[in-house]
Order: C-alpha cells, then structure tokens, then sequence
C-alpha cells in the first residue's frame, strides 16, 4: 500500500512539474463545453440533451491521452524496466498511476461540473453523482490508456490509439444518435462499449433527480470496466523482456 | 553460504530475435570485490546484466544470484541495478527521484541525502533531472541504487562520459562498498578501468575470453597496457 502511494505521489509530483498539463487537465473541458454551448446558442434543446454525456466523455479521453503517453514514457525510459527490479509489484504500480490519474480526474470534475452547472445553466439534479460518474469515466480512461500502452512502441504511436479505441465509441455511445436507433450488428457493438454506460448514466442524470437503478446498473459496469483493465494493464508488465 | 560466489551462472544461452547474444556462459563472480566486466561495444554485457538482474528472457542455463534463482522476489531487495541509460525521471528533482526511489525498498530520508553526498550532487539536490548533464544523470541513478544499500550491484557502464576527477572517485566509491562486503560487478568499454577492479572479465562476441586478475592478464599476456591485452587474447580467442 504505501508502495502504492509512492507511486501515485511520484505521478502527480510529475505532473506538478508540468503546470501547462495541469492547466489543459482542468481548464480544457470547461473551454470545449463553454463552446459546444454557443454553438448551439440557437438552440438550447440540443445542449441540454448533449451537455451532460459530454461532462462524462471529456474526462475519460482527456486521461486515456494523458496515461498512455505517461505510460509509453515508463516504458521507453528505463525507468519501468528499473522499477521491475525492485520490490515494487505490479499492480502497486498500475494503482499509484490509477489514484494518481483519479485524483487528477477528481479535480477535473469539480471545476468542469461547477462550470457546467452554475455558469452554462446545465439542468442536472444531483451534482455529486455528475462528479463521481465523471471521477469513474476519467478512470476508465486512465485504465484503457495503460492497456493500451502495452501495444505502443511509441508516444507517437499512443496518441495514435486514440483514434482507435476513443472515436469508435464516441460514434458508438449515443451522444451522436440514441443507441435504439442503431443498426442491429451496432447497438450489439454499443453494448460491448464502456462509454456507451457512461454517457447512458450522463443522460439520465440530465433528466432525473433520483439516483435510480439504471444508474447504480451503470455505475456497475463503469467499475467492472475499470477493475478489468486495471487488471489486464497489470498483466502486460512482464518483468523478463526478450 | 558466504564461500559461494555472489553469481553463478552456468551454461546461459540469450537469444534475442535471431542473434544469439550469449552462447552456453559460464561464470562466476566472487562476494565482496569489484568485478568489472569489460569489452566492446555489442558484446552482451549488458544482456548479460540483465540475466543476472533477472529480467533477460533466458534460452537456457542457469542464473544464481545470492544463492538462490535471478529475479525472486527477496533477490529484487537485495541487488542494485542501474541500467545503461540513466533510468530515473527528468521531470522530477534529484530529491524527488531519490526519495521515490527510497519508499520503494522502505528506505528513508536520511539514506537519500547519503546517496546524494556519495555521488557529489549534494548542491544539485534540488535540481530538475532534465537540466542535468548526461554523466550528473547518471549519478542520481547510481545514486537511486546506492540508497538501497544492496549486497549485489549490477552496474551497466556507470561511468560512461564523467570526467576523469568523478571517474577516479566513483571507482574509489566501489572499492569502499566491496570494502563493506558488498559484491559489484561493473561493466564498461573503456579497457583502462579493467585496472581498477579486483577481478575482470573480458567479454567479446558473448563469449569470456578472460577471467583473472588484472595483473594475472599483464603477466599471462606479456602486455603492461590492458588494451594491448585485450587484443592479444582477442586474436588468441579468434
């Protein structure tokens, strides 16, 4: 454990060395739905339908971004090949980077909820389940970037994964078109998604006021998700290399 | 127990992708003393570093480390890697960096500012990694192994780029740890540093073509300069 928390306050040390990333980690979101919501000036319908499910999405493409190429760099520097010498286990590593990235994530959340609600006038009812599902969404990003980062040789082919493994849900997830509305073959594909759960508890968060069952449902699966990649991460650590 | 060698290793075969880097090895490297491991560019020293640090996808053979298989988990407490390039964070000061590193091994503060005086970056302390020079980068990865105060130090060409004044005194660092009865073994390029070990191994094409005492080598040779030897047992061994 305190293993862990090394880890997670070397993460953030790094981070706090990078105050532009921090800037972008917190700032960015809020800039991106300030700017949906004039988009759509002439038509408040549409943000109010899509505002919310974008409060779960930006976190979670913000820190798959953010881990895969941190993690890539672990990778490429030696320094993950020094810290399999030591006593440090496996997933003591891919938890100090998943509380340090939810950390990150929880102060993302705060600033980009608080803007949403009190300054673009987003109708949501119960603020602090748009902070933890955003908090789990920005998780499940963290967890599918170190994942993912097992397949990159690169940064440059991590920043590539994005394309590959975050456009395809958010086509996917019902922010474009209700999921309902979809081809057979793809609602199907859609069930298989993460995002799908998250920006399905987004909308009912939109439109309810009660922490219903559908939500605790995504809450659920959002969790297994995480739990799954973490421990997927945590599997492609292989102490001996070729 | 303290009569066996620090490692042992027997009949170790390293392929990487089609190369075979290390064909059937077999060596030893005694407790308390520097050991240097030197040869070409190329030639698996450091393959053979990290066989022993146990994180080389190994053919065959067998690798001992402290008595008992490379790798295991009560061996990663016990021995000091520092792999060629210097593996610890440029976006993290020195301090920041050590003190990482000391959680790890349930190390403490005290023991982080010791490593940081032993490498003379005392007055860098505070310094980001990434404004550092390549051999001070170095240093704080030594350093990172040096605070662990490990029985075995494995380290790969730690002295590659330093001025001669932190060369002379990071050999005269070694000397004092196998002094303490800690094992190092120490690889490098440069033929003149085989003079500061107590024993070498001279290493071409993954083979060891020599594992005596640098004296035993000028003698056996009939060469005062260790590059004249090398290349006399090179020519031998070819």
């Amino acid at each position: 454990m305190t293993r862990t928390f090394a880890t997670a306050r070397r993460v953030l040390q790094q981070l706090g060395h990078d105050p532009r990333s921090i800037g972008m980690i917190v700032v960015l979101p809020s800039v991106l739905l300030l700017l949906f919501k004039y988009v759509y000036d002439g038509n408040p319908a549409i943000f109010n339908r899509v505002g919310p499910q974008m409060l779960g999405i930006f976190p979670f493409v913000v820190m798959f971004l953010v881990t895969s190429v941190t993690m890539v760099r672990e990778r490429t520097s030696g320094t993950l090949e020094r810290l399999l010498t030591t006593p440090l286990r496996r997933g003591e590593l891919i938890g100090g980077y998943g509380v340090a990235f939810g950390a990150a994530a929880l102060g993302q959340a705060l600033v980009t909820s608080a803007v949403a609600i009190w300054l673009l006038d987003m109708e949501v009812n119960t603020p602090w389940a748009v902070v933890l599902f955003a908090v789990v969404d920005a998780v499940l990003g963290t967890a599918l970037g170190l994942l993912m980062s097992a397949f990159a040789v690169t940064e440059f082919q991590a920043v590539q994964f994005m394309p590959l493994v975050v456009v395809p849900q958010l086509l996917l997830c019902g922010l474009l078109a209700p999921r309902d509305s979809m081809p057979d073959v793809l609602h199907r594909l859609s069930d298989a998604l993460p995002m799908s759960y998250a920006a399905d508890a987004f909308s009912e968060l939109g439109s309810t006021s009660d922490f219903t069952s559908t939500l605790v449902t995504d809450l659920v699966i959002l969790v297994g998700c995480c739990a799954l990649a973490l421990t997927g991460a945590s599997l492609t650590l292989r102490r001996r290399t070729p | 127990m303290l009569n066996s060698p620090a490692v042992q290793i027997e009949g170790l075969t390293v392929i990487r992708g089609r190369t075979t880097v290390l064909p059937d090895l077999t060596v030893s490297v005694p407790r308390g003393s520097v050991t240097g491991l030197l040869g070409p560019s190329g030639c698996g020293k450091s393959t053979l570093i990290r066989a022993i640090a146990g994180i080389q996808v190994v053919k065959a053979g067998t690798v001992t480390v402290l008595d008992g298989p490379a790798g295991r988990p009560d061996a990663r407490r016990r021995v000091g890697y520092v792999t060629q390039a210097s593996s610890v964070y440029p976006d993290l000061t020195v301090m920041q960096n050590l003190l990482y590193f000391a959680a790890l091994i349930g190390s403490d503060e005290a023991a982080a500012r010791e490593a940081v005086d032993n490498v003379g970056l005392a007055d860098k302390a505070d310094a980001l990694v990434a404004d550092l020079s390549g051999g001070q980068r170095t240093r704080v990865s030594l350093a990172a192994a040096l605070l662990a105060d490990p029985e075995l130090y494995l380290l790969d060409e730690p002295t590659v780029g330093l001025d001669p004044v932190l060369r002379r005194d990071l050999w005269q660092l070694f000397k004092r740890l196998a002094d303490q009865g800690r094992t190092l073994l120490v690889s490098s390029h440069v033929m003149d540093e085989a003079g500061r070990c107590d024993r070498v191994l001279l290493m071409r094409e993954g083979r060891i073509i020599a594992d005596s005492t640098p004296d035993e080598l000028r003698a056996d040779t009939g060469q005062d300069d260790l590059e004249q030897a090398f290349l006399t047992l090179a020519e031998a061994a070819a």
